[in-house]
């Protein structure tokens, strides 16, 4: 049903609610000014609607109740009990309406011809004697399934939503939030005290509080579309103004968030739209002179990743002109020629989120007004988000924005410097860091072997400590000094860790004496006496009851001086944006690299094809039948080992590495994890042992590549059973791939998923496939492929022949707006970034009918919790 | 948590009478207006707030709230607490926010006639009359009537 139309439904029954009373009450009072107002208002308001979104029949009872009303608002007439009885014989018949509309979505059928010239006399002012008549007549004139659904009103839509004030909710919230905070306490609690009576009812109440917190947050959540429904108008206007052509494209609407996110989102959403409109997009004539389309294009996308929300802006405009900037950062003295000469093109845009930059060389009436980019990217990061920026000159602007879910409970990592605790949010860790800091500090080089041994080492540059950490200096802040803490001397120890937080669009290093855990933590504010310190973005009570303070990386980065954005000489390379995944065979890609099995050879894995590391201790592994499983936020996760799973249990804390897709995810028990190192994935090696892709070298060590659709099958045989069986015939896919790796790793995740898999080396090779009369539902294919690229192929495909119609699903590292368009010219009917997984699976269920999509529902995921808690 | 006392609900009534809640700072007899104070608590496990103005001792975490605590020897500019000597709180609500009131002791809670509440004399130092309502001639000593908002109005500037 249309959603303007089930608003309608919600507001109207809130209405006649409200006009029955109101009736009511007027029959008591006839002379009751503001009642007969009310109930006129109400009346007409329906009446408004019901002609806009064109419900003739309805419009027509609303109409004639309406002019009895206003007849007796100009004191025409008196509401006599007659009177009141013929109009609430026409709320009647709205209602019933309004029943039907709410079962069907359609106005039904009938006569009211009787029931309008009945009002129509009593406003004509003639007698109100055919009411006996009028009143009864309702009833005969209805059809009979009317009076079905008028008898059971509650079934309609009325039943299902009703309106919540949002401090209710907040409320709520609140106390779910202390609910939480208490359960980790008693679990602690518990945990101390071993197993006893109370452990058994403590898990259910955990499991329930759990439950109950996503459904609280669940009441909270909005779809981003709500956020944005003013910008096609806004756009429409900024084009009518400017003179320019834009059209405005929106995906993912129905994302959902935080309303509080929602909230704060908003006005920074809606001035880079602007931006991009008034700036980013040029006027049709040189678009034309630039050999591009008249039109502009400003997309807007919005997804879920990890426990985020990705909003990616972006124009096909001019991009960004680093030229200009740079005079511009000149002119307003923010760095030197030299420093800008050492700075990387990334690093110069990054220049546009400082405080009072504009490039645009008059300010219009649209942006520019003082409020620029450095607002938005501070109101982004005040909720614990970050912006980041990729241009290309005369290409286009994209930014994307990453901001948590939710700001009420989030996940963060509990470290110590000095003798106090800080939460850091998770969202902002990028990876932990061991170092041999006290010898390296005291810059004792006798001592520094001990430390090169195993540990990374921290380095003095004058008195600043750095980080060489792959290969980039990253710049570190000690806690304990930034904070001004004492030594906390009853704990020795040399070592500390380095926790490397993203901060903008580069990374710091916070040094800190200890790294505790992860812990659920809810999110209080600090005292108004206390926000002038920006290090910390709020405070929490732990499970133990202690208090603790959480930080905010970027607000300790500014507190340290350092700038996350441009002003950081070399050691911050930009980290790729929008393109979330460039990697290709012939380039470098951020490679996982751990132990496992027993092995002593390293194993590979591509990072983005791991969803997150998980650290779990022994006791939170159960055993389920013969494999193993752990609860994680409420859900069991099952857990695999490559090696024997036994001489996994016998560590204290297991590494995992979970690997996630639609809404399940499994864990896969690892020996250590070793590092994460950026270089070519060249498989030399053709491995025969399942799981396992083949050698490649990487970081001069040979590794083997795993494969992740092996070990997402190990997961649980039951979920790909289970959709196999409630689908009757595999749909079957041609992989189009020229890289071996992706080959190979697309092959077997599509085979997990269900679909029955062709695979084909080179576009050529497809189009053999194709002649020789290969039967397939869909094709997926590559764009970057050596002698045919996957944008001729698919023309090829288009141009006839026994695929000619299939839905085709281009695989690209550029995954921005202008491609997307240039790919969808050439035939594709979607594009999806490469390893992607989740995007490229969704696409295929969408591409390929409704049937293939109840696949991918939870219902599998659904059925296996069940299973194992049994 | 540790014991709590709970405070007889004795209001200013209609008889032009204020109950105040008696403490003790440094040797100085101070009064709070009873209805400011919500709980009164005894010594309490403070987590630091590093960077903090120098008069905020703290966090506390009283039934699952977070509440500031502010220490009033040094609000007041008063001689640090001897070491060991532990404090006592009076938790009190502003804007939503809850404060801890660190003091010496808390004594009891008695009712005063408010026409006998005297103005401030100009002789009092400044510190004390900025956050001071007016002064108490009990039996042999002075009490000095705290104002609770002005005692929190904490300006980061003032910390630095």
């Amino acid at each position: 049903m249309d959603d303007l139309l089930v608003e309608f439904l919600t507001e109207t029954n809130e209405s006649l609610a409200e006009l029955d009373l109101a009736l009511v009450r007027l029959e008591r009072t006839p002379d009751d000014a503001p009642t007969l107002s009310l109930i006129f208002r109400l009346v007409h308001t329906i009446k408004g609607t019901c002609g806009f979104l064109g419900l003739p029949r309805l419009e027509g009872v609303a109409h004639a109740g309406e002019s009895v009303l206003g007849r007796m608002r100009d004191g025409d007439l008196v509401a006599s009990p007659a009177v009141v009885s013929q109009v609430l014989a026409g709320v009647d018949r709205i209602k019933l309406i309004i029943n039907g509309l709410g079962a069907t979505g359609q106005e039904p059928a009938g006569d009211d011809t009787a029931l309008i010239a009945a009002l129509d006399e009593i406003a004509a002012g003639r007698a109100a004697a055919p009411v006996a008549v009028a009143v009864a007549a309702p009833a005969s004139v209805v059809d009979a399934p009317l009076v079905e659904t008028a008898a059971a009103p509650e079934a309609g839509l009325a039943g299902q939503t009703i309106r919540v004030s949002v401090d209710v909710l907040e409320e709520l919230m609140t106390l779910v939030g202390e609910l939480v905070l208490t359960r980790n306490q008693l679990l602690q609690i518990s945990r101390a005290t071993g197993t006893n009576d109370f452990t058994t009812p403590l898990q259910r109440l955990s499991h329930i509080t759990t439950d109950l917190q996503e459904g609280v947050m669940k009441t909270r959540m909005q779809p981003i579309g709500n956020a944005w429904n003013k910008l096609p108008r806004l756009v429409r206007d900024l084009a009518h103004e400017t003179g320019k052509k834009i059209d405005i494209d929106m995906r993912g609407q129905d994302t959902e968030l935080d309303r509080q996110v929602l909230e704060l989102m908003r006005d920074p959403l809606t001035h880079m739209v602007r931006n991009s409109a008034d700036h980013g997009l040029e006027t049709p004539a040189e678009r034309r002179a630039a050999g591009k389309t008249e039109t502009g294009r400003i997309m807007l996308n919005a997804y879920h990743e990890g426990g985020h929300i990705l909003i990616e802006i972006s124009d096909d405009g001019r991009g960004l002109n680093a030229g200009k900037i740079r005079a511009k950062v000149l002119a307003n003295k923010l760095a030197t020629e030299a420093e800008l000469a050492a700075m990387s093109e990334a690093q110069i845009h990054g220049f546009i989120f400082r405080a009072g930059f504009s490039t645009a060389a008059a300010v219009t009436a649209i942006s520019g007004r003082g409020v620029g980019m450095d607002v938005v990217r501070s109101n982004i990061e005040r909720i614990g988000g970050t912006v980041e920026l990729a241009s290309v000159d005369g290409k286009g602007t994209c930014f994307t924005i990453k901001i948590p879910l939710t700001l009420a409970i989030v996940s963060a990592l509990i470290v110590r410097a000095g003798s106090e605790r800080f939460a850091i949010p998770q969202i902002s860790v990028m990876e932990l860091v061991r170092v041999g800091r006290q010898a390296s500090l005291a810059g004792d080089t006798t001592s520094a072997e001990a430390s090169a041994a195993t540990l990374m080492a921290v380095e003095l540059i004058g008195t600043t400590p750095v980080l060489r950490l792959r290969n980039r200096l990253l710049p570190l802040i000690s806690l304990s000094t930034l904070l001004r803490l004492e030594k906390d001397t009853s704990r020795p120890g040399s070592d500390g860790t380095v926790v490397v937080t993203a901060i903008g669009s580069g990374m710091l290093g916070i040094l800190v004496d200890d790294v505790y855990d992860t812990e659920e933590i809810v999110v209080k504010p600090v005292a108004p006496i206390l926000r002038h310190v920006t290090m910390f973005s709020g405070n929490t009570i732990l499970g133990d009851g202690s208090v603790i303070m959480i930080l905010d990386p970027n607000g300790v980065a500014r507190a340290a001086g350092v700038s996350a954005h441009g002003g950081n000489g070399r050691g911050d390379a930009p980290r790729e944006v929008c393109l979330a995944a460039t990697q290709h065979s012939g380039e470098q890609v951020a490679l996982l690299v751990f132990r496992a099995g027993g092995d002593s050879t390293p194993r590979a894995v591509p990072l983005s094809l791991v969803a997150r590391l998980e650290d779990v201790s022994r006791e939170k592994i159960e055993p389920v039948g013969a494999g193993f499983v752990t609860q994680y936020r409420g859900k069991l996760m099952p857990l695999v080992s490559m090696g024997d799973a036994q001489t996994c249990l016998t560590r204290e804390r297991q590494p995992v590495l979970v690997f996630a897709e639609g809404g399940r995810s499994m864990g896969l028990m690892v020996d250590e994890i070793v590092d994460v190192v950026h270089d070519h994935l060249r498989i030399e090696l053709g491995s025969d042992r399942p799981g396992l892709l083949g050698t490649a070298v990487i970081a001069g060590q040979a590794a083997d590549v795993l494969d992740t659709g092996y070990w997402l099958t190990q997961g649980s045989h039951d979920w790909f059973a289970g959709n196999a069986a409630s689908n009757t015939r595999q749909k079957r896919l041609l992989v189009v791939e020229d890289s071996d790796f992706f080959r190979q790793l697309l092959v077997p995740t599509l085979t997990a998923a269900g679909y029955e898999v062709s695979a084909a080396a080179s576009a050529a090779e497809a189009l053999r496939l194709r002649d020789s009369g290969l039967v397939v539902d869909a094709i997926v294919s590559d764009i970057e492929m050596p002698e045919m690229s996957g944008l001729e192929f698919a023309r090829a495909v288009r141009a006839g022949g026994i695929w000619a119609h299939l839905p085709m699903i281009a695989l690209t590292g550029r995954a921005s707006a202008e491609d997307a368009e240039i790919g969808r010219d050439a035939g594709f009917s979607d594009y999806v970034p490469k390893f992607d997984r989740a995007a490229l699976l969704s696409s295929l269920a969408q591409s390929l009918s409704d049937a293939a999509a109840g696949m991918f529902g939870d219902a599998g995921t659904g059925a296996l919790a069940r299973e194992m808690t049994v | 948590m540790s014991e709590t006392v709970t405070i007889p609900p004795v209001t200013a009534n209609l008889t032009g009478e204020r109950a105040y809640v008696i403490l003790t700072l440094a040797d100085q007899l101070c009064g709070v207006p009873v209805l400011a104070v919500r709980d009164v608590l005894a010594d309490q496990r403070i987590a630091r707030i590093p960077l903090a103005p120098p008069e905020v001792a703290g966090n506390l975490n009283l039934r699952g709230r977070i509440v500031t605590a502010i220490d009033l020897r040094k609000r007041l500019h008063l001689p640090p607490r001897e070491a060991g000597q532990a404090a006592m709180s009076l938790v009190t609500e502003q804007g939503n926010e809850l404060y801890a009131l660190q003091v010496d002791q808390v004594s009891e809670v008695v009712t005063l006639p408010a026409a006998d509440l005297e103005p401030n004399p100009p002789t009092l130092p400044a510190i004390w009359a900025e956050h001071a309502e007016g002064i108490y001639r009990m039996e042999n000593r002075l009490m000095v009537v705290l104002d609770v908002g002005r005692l929190l109005a904490i300006t980061p500037a003032q910390a630095s």
